[in-house]
C-alpha cells in the first residue's frame, strides 16, 4: 500500500524530462517549415520529403535493412541453440559464460579493431558480409540471453512428461519446448534487429572504403559532424520511430504468456 | 537432465564456434600485433618487445588516459547520483506503474546512440536552443560556447548511459526485502538513518554495476568526444581510432586497446565480487529453514 | 475472568478500524493487554490480525480508534518512537551485518555508550545462546538460529511489549515445538509482554495465557485457552480450535436439545427452536445398549494412543468423530451400526443465527 510522494514524483518528472526532452526537440524540429533551431515558421513534412529524394540516404537504408535482417536471422537461430545447450548443460560451465557474456561488455571500438585486423590479415575484402558477420557476434549474445531468462522459468517437467507420454526428444522439442520459448527467441530476435540497425562503430570499421557499404549510422554520423541539417532530424525521427515500435512489440511478447 | 537434451555441446556448438572465430582469435590477434611495431611504410614489423606498451605510459598518452580516466569516472558519478534518486522513486511508485516507469526510463537506451547524442549538439550549440532559451529570459551576452567542452562530453555520456544505470540500481533496491526497513525503524532508526545504514549498503552492487558500466562504455567511446568534445578532447577510443585509421600504426593501436580490455576485466571482476557479496546477502535475508 | 483483571491494561486498543478503501480489514476492536502477559492474537489468514499487528507497531495507521501504551495514546508516535518491537515473520536481519551488529543497531540508535552497548549484547547473546554465533552473518544461520537471532535483536532493547508476527512459521515442526517451550520460557525470565501473531491454534493454545480469536476483522472470543475450549462463543471459535462434531436439532423451552431419537439437556440452554449443538470427541462414547443417536461408521483412524472412529448420521453434514482408546476400539468395523451418547454437561448448544456460520465454516 505504498504511495508516489511528491519528492519521488518531481525526482521522476526531472529524470524523465532530461532522458526525453532532447530527443523531443529533435522531433520537434524535423516538422519544422524553416529546418533551423533558432525559429519555428510552420508545420511541414517536407523534410521528410527530401529523405526520399536523397539517393545516399536510401542506399545506406537499404544497406542497413540488408545487415539487420541477416545478422538478425542468422544470430536468432545460433543464440537460441546457445541458450538451449548452455540450459541443458548438468553443470555451469565458467568458458561458456564469460564466452557468452563478452559480446555485450567488450568496448566496441576493441572489437572493432580487433575485426578489421582480422579481416585484412585474412585478405577479406570488406562489406556488408563483413558487417553482418561481425553484428551476428553482439546480436547472438543479445538473443542468448533473452532465451536463457525465458528458459531460466522453463518447467522442465513438461518436457519429461511429454517423453513419458512417448514423444521422441524431436517431437518434444518442436510440440513443447519450442512453443513456450518462441516469444522469447522473437523478442531476442527484434532485440537483435534494433542493436543491428543502430550500431556504428563496428560497421564504420568493417565496412571498408567507398560508400558501396555504407549503413544509415555510419551516413548520419557523416551528415552531422558537420553540424545541423534539416534531414538529419527527419531522419532520426523515422529511426527512433523504427526502434521504439521494435522494442514494444518485443516487451509485448515477451510479458504475454508468461509462465 | 542429460537425456531431454541430450547433446548440449552439440547445441551450443555454431555460437561458441563464431564467437571464437570472429571474436577470440581477432582479439588474440591484436594482442600479439601489440607486441610488433609499426612498418616504415605502414603494416606490421614482426619484431617481438614491449615498446608499444612502454608507449602507453608516455606522458602524452598516459596525459589522454588519465583525462578519459577522469571524464569516465565523472559521468560514471554524475549518472550514480541522478540514477539513484530516480530508481529509489520508481521502488515506492505502485506495483503497478513500476514496471511502466521502469520500461521508459530504459527506451532511449535501445534507441540510436548517435541520434541520442545529436540531440545534444542540437541543444548545446551557439544557435541552439539552450541560448535560444537564454536570450528569450533575458541574456544578451554572447552566446555560450557549451559545445566542444569536457562538460558537453560528460553530459553526453551521462545522457546515454543513465537508463542503464537507473536500471542496475532499481534491480538490487527492488530486491531488497522491505521488512528490512520496517525492522529498522522498528529498532529506533528514524528514515534518513534507515537509508543510509540499510538501504544504501543493501544497494551497493547495483551502484557498482551501473558505474562500471558508465566508466568502461565511457572510457573506450570515441563517437561522443568525436561529435561533443569537436576532436579537442581526445580520449582513448579516439586515439585507438586514430592508430588504425589514421596514423596507420596498427600495433600501437592495438596495445591501446590490450589496456582498455584488461582495465575492463579488472573492473568487471570487481563488479562480480560486489555482485556475489550481494546475493549472499539476498540468501540470508529470506529466512528458510 | 483471571487475576490479570485488576492489574492496570498495558495495552488498550480502543475501538480501532483499519479500512483499505472500501474494505474494512479490521472492524472496531476493542482489547486490553496486561503486563507480563503472553497474548496470542489467533485467526485464519485474512482475519485481519497481522495488520492489527501492524498498527500496533506503527507500520499502518487505525483509520479510526485509538491504541493506547501504558495509558498514552501512541498513534502520533512513528515506528521509531514507540518503546515496543516487532519480531518480523521474515526475520528481517540485516544481511551485511553480523549478529552482534543486528543486535547492537537499536541500542545505537538509543544512542548508548559503546560499553553499554557491549555489555547488553553479551548479555542477551548468552541468555539466548547465541554467544557462538555472534560474528557470524545471517546467511551462515538456520533458520532456527536466525529466529532466535531476531528474537535476540528485539529484547535486547528491552521493550515494553514484544511483537511477534508467526515467528515459527518458517521452522520445520519438531523445531516448531521446542522453540514453542523456549519461547514461554524467555517471556518469563524477560518479563515482558508478549504479543503473538498465529494461525494455528494448537501454537495459541500451548504458548499463550490468554488469546483473542479473530475473523473478518472482528473479535469474537477473549479468553485463556481453556475457557476457549471448553466454552467456545460461537460455533466458528468451536470450530477453529481443536476438532469439534456439530449435529443439528431443535431446542425445547424446557432446555432439552433433541436430533431425531436423541434427547439430552446441555450444558448452556438456548432460546428454543432450530438449533446446533457442538460436542467434542472426547466427549462422545459408543454406546454398548443400542440407546442413542443412531449411526453407521463410515471410517476408523488409528492414531497410536487412540482410534477416531467416524460416525455417519442423518443429523450431522460431516461424520461425527468419537475417540476411544486405541484397544477399546478393536472390535468396530467400517459399514456396522452403533449408537453414540454424547457427555451432556461438555456439550454447547447455538441457536439458529449461529448455526449459520457453522456450516459455512465447515465447508471452508
Amino acid at each position: 500500500m505504498r504511495k508516489s510522494t511528491l519528492p519521488g514524483r518531481l525526482v521522476l518528472t526531472a529524470v524523465f524530462a532530461f532522458l526525453y526532452l532532447p530527443v523531443a526537440v529533435l522531433v520537434l524540429l524535423s516538422f519544422n517549415e524553416s529546418g533551423l533551431p533558432t525559429t519555428w515558421t510552420g508545420f511541414s513534412t517536407k523534410w521528410y520529403g527530401a529523405l526520399l529524394g536523397n539517393e545516399k540516404i536510401l542506399g545506406a537504408a537499404l544497406n542497413t535493412l540488408i545487415v539487420a535482417v541477416a545478422a538478425t536471422l542468422i544470430s536468432t537461430v545460433l543464440g537460441t541453440l546457445f541458450a538451449l545447450g548452455m540450459e541443458a548443460r548438468a553443470r555451469k560451465s565458467g568458458t561458456l559464460e564469460a564466452l557468452a557474456f563478452a559480446p555485450m561488455v567488450i568496448p566496441d571500438i576493441v572489437l572493432a579493431v580487433a575485426l578489421l585486423s582480422f579481416f585484412s590479415k585474412l585478405n577479406v575484402k570488406l562489406g556488408l558480409h563483413t558487417i553482418i558477420v561481425s553484428h551476428v557476434i553482439f546480436d547472438l549474445a543479445f538473443v542468448c540471453s533473452v532465451v536463457r531468462a525465458r528458459l531460466k522459468n522453463f518447467d522442465y517437467s513438461i518436457v519429461e512428461a511429454s517423453r513419458d507420454l512417448g514423444a521422441s526428444g524431436w517431437t518434444t522439442f518442436w510440440r513443447i519446448t519450442f512453443p513456450s520459448i518462441m516469444p522469447a527467441v522473437i523478442a531476442g530476435g527484434l532485440l537483435a534487429f534494433t542493436l543491428s540497425v543502430d550500431e556504428f562503430i563496428i560497421s564504420f570499421f568493417t565496412a571498408g572504403a567507398g560508400h558501396g557499404s555504407t549503413t544509415l549510422p555510419m551516413q548520419i554520423y557523416s551528415m552531422i559532424r558537420f553540424g545541423i541539417t534539416p534531414e538529419v532530424n527527419a531522419l532520426a525521427t523515422l529511426i527512433m520511430g523504427v526502434s521504439a515500435t521494435a522494442l514494444l512489440l518485443s516487451q509485448w511478447l515477451n510479458r504475454e504468456q508468461r509462465l | 537432465m542429460s537425456y531431454n537434451a541430450a547433446r548440449p555441446n552439440l547445441l551450443a556448438a555454431p555460437a561458441v564456434l563464431w564467437l571464437v572465430a570472429f571474436m577470440i582469435v581477432p582479439c588474440a590477434l591484436i594482442l600479439l600485433f601489440a607486441f610488433f611495431e609499426r612498418g616504415v611504410f605502414g603494416g606490421i614489423d614482426y619484431n617481438f618487445n614491449f615498446g608499444n606498451f612502454a608507449r602507453v605510459a608516455d606522458p602524452l598518452y598516459a596525459g589522454i588516459f588519465l583525462r578519459s580516466a577522469r571524464i569516465a569516472l565523472t559521468a560514471a558519478g554524475l549518472a550514480i547520483l541522478i540514477a539513484y534518486p530516480a530508481a529509489y522513486a520508481i521502488t515506492r511508485a505502485p506495483a503497478s506503474r513500476q514496471p511502466i516507469l521502469l520500461f521508459f526510463a530504459v527506451l532511449p537506451f535501445w534507441s540510436n546512440y548517435l541520434i541520442r547524442t545529436y540531440a545534444w549538439i542540437v541543444l548545446l550549440n551557439r544557435e541552439g536552443l539552450v541560448n535560444n532559451l537564454l536570450q528569450a529570459l533575458g541574456y544578451h551576452g554572447e552566446p555560450l560556447s557549451m559545445l566542444y567542452t569536457e562538460g558537453a562530453v560528460i553530459t553526453g555520456l551521462v545522457y546515454n548511459y543513465l537508463p542503464f544505470v537507473i536500471l542496475a540500481i532499481y534491480s538490487t533496491l527492488s530486491r531488497l526485502n522491505p521488512e528490512l526497513i520496517e525492522a529498522s525503524r522498528d529498532l529506533g532508526a528514524g528514515p534518513v538513518r534507515t537509508f543510509l545504514k540499510v538501504t544504501l549498503p543493501l544497494s551497493l552492487s547495483g551502484v557498482a554495476a551501473g558505474g562500471v558500466f558508465v566508466f568502461i562504455l565511457s572510457i573506450g567511446n570515441f563517437v561522443t568526444p568525436a561529435l561533443l568534445g569537436g576532436g579537442r578532447f581526445q580520449m582513448v577510443g579516439n586515439l585507438v581510432y586514430d592508430q588504425f585509421l589514421s596514423a596507420n600504426d596498427w600495433p600501437f593501436g592495438a596495445a591501446l586497446g590490450m589496456v582498455l580490455i584488461t582495465l575492463m576485466i579488472v573492473l568487471l571482476m570487481f563488479q562480480a565480487h560486489m555482485t556475489a557479496r550481494a546475493s549472499g546477502e539476498t540468501k540470508g535475508a529470506n529466512a528458510d529453514a | 475472568m483471571t487475576g490479570s483483571m485488576n492489574k492496570k491494561p498495558l495495552l488498550t486498543i480502543k475501538n480501532v478500524t483499519k479500512k483499505f478503501g472500501p474494505i474494512a480489514a479490521v472492524d472496531g476492536i476493542d482489547l486490553d493487554i496486561y503486563e507480563n502477559e503472553f497474548f496470542a492474537l489467533l485467526g485464519p489468514s485474512g482475519c485481519g490480525k497481522t495488520t492489527l499487528l501492524r498498527m500496533i507497531a506503527g507500520f499502518e495507521f487505525p483509520t479510526s480508534g485509538a491504541i493506547l501504551l501504558s495509558g498514552q495514546d501512541i498513534a502520533p508516535l512513528p515506528p521509531e518512537k514507540r518503546p515496543l518491537n516487532l519480531m518480523f515473520q521474515s526475520y528481517a536481519l540485516f544481511p551485511h551485518m553480523t549478529v552482534r551488529q543486528n543486535l547492537a543497531y537499536g541500542l545505537e540508535m538509543e544512542r548508548l555508550d559503546g560499553q553499554e552497548i557491549r555489555r547488553r549484547v553479551d548479555e542477551t547473546l548468552a541468555s539466548t545462546d547465541l554467544s557462538e554465533l555472534a560474528d557470524r552473518k545471517p546467511e551462515q544461520l538456520s533458520g532456527g538460529q536466525k529466529q532466535r537471532v531476531a528474537l535476540a535483536r528485539a529484547l535486547v532493547k528491552k521493550p515494553k511489549l514484544l511483537l511477534l508476527d508467526e515467528p515459527l512459521g518458517a521452522l520445520d515442526k519438531k523445531l516448531r515445538e521446542r522453540m514453542q517451550l523456549e519461547l514461554k520460557r524467555l517471556q518469563h525470565e524477560a518479563g515482558i509482554t508478549f504479543v503473538i501473531v498465529t494461525h494455528d491454534q494448537e501454537e495459541a493454545l500451548v504458548m499463550a495465557d490468554r488469546m483473542a480469536i479473530l475473523k473478518s476483522g472482528r473479535l469474537l472470543q477473549v479468553g485463556s485457552p481453556e475457557e476457549i475450549y471448553e466454552a467456545p462463543s460461537d460455533p466458528f471459535v468451536a470450530n477453529f480450535i481443536g476438532v469439534m462434531n456439530f449435529v443439528k436439532g431443535t431446542m425445547d423451552s424446557d432446555g432439552s436439545f433433541s436430533a431425531g431419537d436423541y434427547t439430552l439437556r446441555p450444558g448452556n440452554p438456548v432460546k428454543s427452536g432450530p438449533a446446533l449443538l457442538a460436542v467434542r470427541p472426547e466427549h462422545v462414547s459408543i454406546a454398548t445398549d443400542g440407546q442413542g443417536l443412531a449411526g453407521v461408521i463410515s471410517d476408523i483412524a488409528y492414531h497410536g494412543l487412540d482410534r477416531v472412529v467416524h460416525v455417519r448420521t442423518a443429523v450431522s453434514d460431516a461424520p461425527v468423530q468419537v475417540r476411544v482408546e486405541a484397544d477399546k476400539g478393536r472390535g468396530l468395523d467400517i459399514g456396522s451400526s452403533v449408537h453414540l451418547t454424547f457427555n451432556a454437561e461438555k456439550c454447547r448448544a447455538f441457536d439458529a443465527a449461529g448455526s449459520v456460520t457453522a456450516t459455512e465454516k465447515e465447508k471452508i
